[in-house]
């Protein structure tokens, strides 16, 4: 697992983000985005610092924080495997190649590899349906899914 | 001349190792000591062709493709620069069959020009929609683009030019032009082509928005799991505020328009308009009852024009060519073109942009050539996870709203998913159930608890527990979720779910008489 933060270095984190985008009409969701691009994910510690920051409850952030399935609330691992499990890619076999991935991983999705070098997780369409099954690694996106591709994967996130 | 090769960034052709073939000519041209231009183009759609590479040489535009790493030492051996033949040439790209077919009203320049050169954009007449509608009245734009017949292409139908004119008869201080970029639905990926392909002519709709309806501020909600498209956007954006298409005053016009990309983060039902504008909001993505309509009461409780990123893109060649010409093309109340998208378990997949009116068996059959797997097509998805599945024996269905509708269908945002023969309907009823419970915002009964009960009533009949009593119970829950929801999720999730269950009933026959019978 990666190390976490102390809580005031992330309440001074996260206040310097909130500056950046405090003047933006409904600045919520792109602070939650830079938190969690700062630390990988939203730590509970950061919530009431937005929460005063913002002027609302802090039940109010935890609400919009925990609504969306974009924000963790525990660190990743250090690669973030998505791969689509919409129709698309269902009517090529993502059944399949989502069972050979779980397997060489060692993991289920939503899960990370004990040695904190990936999180699973499934994702509802990369818009790559005419070249399905797809998947993303690290923001990067990988089409057409076959065992060749699959090897790769599991080998670039080990490394 | 110095040859210019194109390379599409298209996430689709990147996806399948454009990047790599970028790398490799690069490294290519300079080993040999060769100059040439590389641009890297949007996709012209043929993904079934991707990577396709391009060169524009004396002969012309003559295409390559798919293109592998491994091809790029061979193509430059056979002088793929001058257009020469290669066992990769395609030739003139647009006389490629599954392009040539096509009538390229909004996608005009997608996959031509480079994505974020103003120049190229304005030379492949952007920019004339915009000037002409910076010279005309409010409200002749407005009627302009409701003569056109044009209608919502996020799945709604909505005639766009009313719900601009209620906008621009609501008075207020601020008004708001909100871009519906949240295309989850699967076998759609219309919205993130043009994204990445064509930014311009989104921002230009967007602008011809604002001046029709007097808003001055736009903002662009994109899903958080389009990268590339956030990042290309944010970079047009940047560029027409430079060249001043965006600003205080809209290419030195008395108007002023600027806009912002906003980023989603994983909510499918924040693509609902109203869910996404509380998401705009900072709020949880739940859905708003309406009325008040976002037209009159929507971001911010202001007056808000929200439509979908095709729907926008076709304004400029409206306002351009005007409302006939694009009326001229459709069928019945379904005017101009619609970029159906072709995916799944199709040997041809990619995006098609016509006029309405091709039967689903002419798309699938002769433009999608059938499936990958070369198995029989058992089922077609039209409209994504919320659409119903089409057997063969309705595949004379034309792509129009009305003619769905009849056969309780919908054409949604035009994707079209095909299935063979070894697709399972009633895991794949199942599946639109358990999607719904996973998306659901929670704010309607029959959604959030009927979608979790729908699933394991599947699962009853699956097991063999009690089908007939089951299905009865599946169908009368659909009925409650239909007209119980407030919004297309929990309302238009019995769509698949009946459909897999009308046409495919064999498929819901308890698993031991399904062993029986083969």
């Amino acid at each position: 697992m990666a190390v976490q933060p102390a809580s005031t270095e992330i309440a001074t984190r996260t206040a310097s983000i909130i500056q950046e985008f405090k003047a933006l009409e409904g600045p919520l969701l792109p602070i939650l985005h830079g938190v969690q691009g700062e630390f990988g994910y939203v730590p509970q510690e950061a919530l009431h610092v937005i929460a005063d920051e913002l002027n609302l409850s802090r039940a109010e952030v935890h609400g919009v924080a925990s609504f969306y399935h974009d924000y963790r609330k525990e660190p990743g691992g250090r690669h973030v495997l998505k791969v689509c499990q919409a129709e698309a890619c269902q009517s090529m076999g993502s059944d399949t190649t989502t069972a050979r991935i779980k397997q060489l991983l060692g993991i289920d999705f939503h899960e990370t590899a004990k040695d904190g070098s990936v999180t699973l997780e499934p994702v509802y369409c990369l818009g790559l349906c005419a070249c399905s099954p797809s998947a993303m690694l690290d923001g990067e996106v990988i089409g057409r899914l076959d065992n060749e591709k699959i090897d790769e994967i599991v080998e670039a996130v080990r490394s | 001349m110095i040859p210019r090769i194109f390379i599409p960034d298209d996430s689709g052709a990147v996806a399948l190792g454009a990047d790599k073939v970028a790398k490799a000519i690069e490294k290519e041209l300079k080993e040999r000591g060769i100059e040439a231009k590389i641009v890297r183009n949007g996709s012209r759609g043929a993904y079934f062709l991707e990577p396709m590479v391009e060169v524009a040489c004396d002969a012309g535009r003559v295409a390559y493709g798919p293109v592998k790493v491994s091809d790029i030492k061979g193509l430059f051996d056979s002088g793929f620069l001058k257009g020469s033949h290669h066992k990769r040439w395609l030739g003139d790209p647009a006389k490629i069959p599954f392009l040539a077919k096509q009538t390229r009203l909004t996608f005009a320049r997608c996959g031509i020009t480079d994505p974020l050169s103003l120049d190229a954009y304005e030379r492949h007449s952007g920019l004339k929609g915009l000037r002409k509608a910076i010279a005309m009245q409010p409200a002749d734009i407005v009627k302009q683009v409701t003569d056109s017949g044009l209608r919502g292409r996020g799945g709604a139908g909505f005639p766009t030019g009313i719900k601009w004119k209620t906008v621009l008869d609501t008075p207020a201080d601020q008004k708001y032009i909100v871009c519906n970029a949240d295309e989850g639905d699967s076998a759609t990926f219309a919205d993130r082509m043009i994204m990445e392909g064509d930014p311009f002519v989104l921002i230009e709709g967007m602008a011809i928005a604002g001046i029709a309806t007097g808003a001055t501020k736009g903002y662009i909600y994109i899903r958080s799991e389009y990268p590339h498209a956030v990042a290309k956007m944010n970079r047009a954006v940047e560029i027409a505020r430079k060249a001043g298409v965006l600003g205080v005053k809209v290419l030195g016009s008395a108007h002023a328009f600027d806009m912002e990309v906003r980023v989603g983060a994983g909510a499918y039902v924040c693509g609902e308009e109203t869910s996404l504008l509380n998401s705009l909001e900072g709020k949880r993505g739940v859905v708003r009852a309406k009325p008040p309509l976002p037209a009159i009461q929507g971001l911010f409780g202001k007056p808000t024009v929200i439509n979908n990123v095709i729907s926008l893109a076709s304004v400029p060649i409206v306002m351009d060519k005007g409302a006939e010409y694009y009326r001229d093309f459709g069928m019945g109340r379904s005017r101009g073109t619609i970029p159906i998208q072709i995916a799944g378990n199709v040997k041809h997949g990619g995006l098609f942009e016509t006029a309405f009116g091709l039967t689903l068996g002419e798309i699938v059959d002769d433009i999608g050539g059938g499936t990958a797997s070369g198995r029989p097509v058992k089922a077609v998805q039209v409209g994504g996870p919320l659409g119903a599945y089409f057997p063969r024996s309705l595949f004379d269905t034309p792509f129009d709203y009305e003619e769905f509708a009849k056969r309780d269908g919908l054409i949604g945002h035009a994707g079209i998913t095909v299935f063979d023969d070894s697709a399972d309907m009633l895991k794949m009823a199942r599946f639109a159930m358990e999607f719904c419970a996973v998306e659901s915002c929670g704010k309607c009964t029959p959604c959030r608890v009927g979608a979790v009960r729908g699933t394991e009533t599947i699962d009853r009949i699956a097991a063999g527990i009690e089908p007939e009593k089951n299905l009865t119970l599946v169908t009368d829950l659909c009925n409650t979720m239909k007209f119980g929801s407030l919004c297309a999720l929990g309302g238009f999730t019995p769509y698949p779910v009946m459909s897999a269950l009308t046409h495919f009933p064999e498929d819901f026959k308890p698993a031991p008489v399904r062993v029986a019978a083969e």
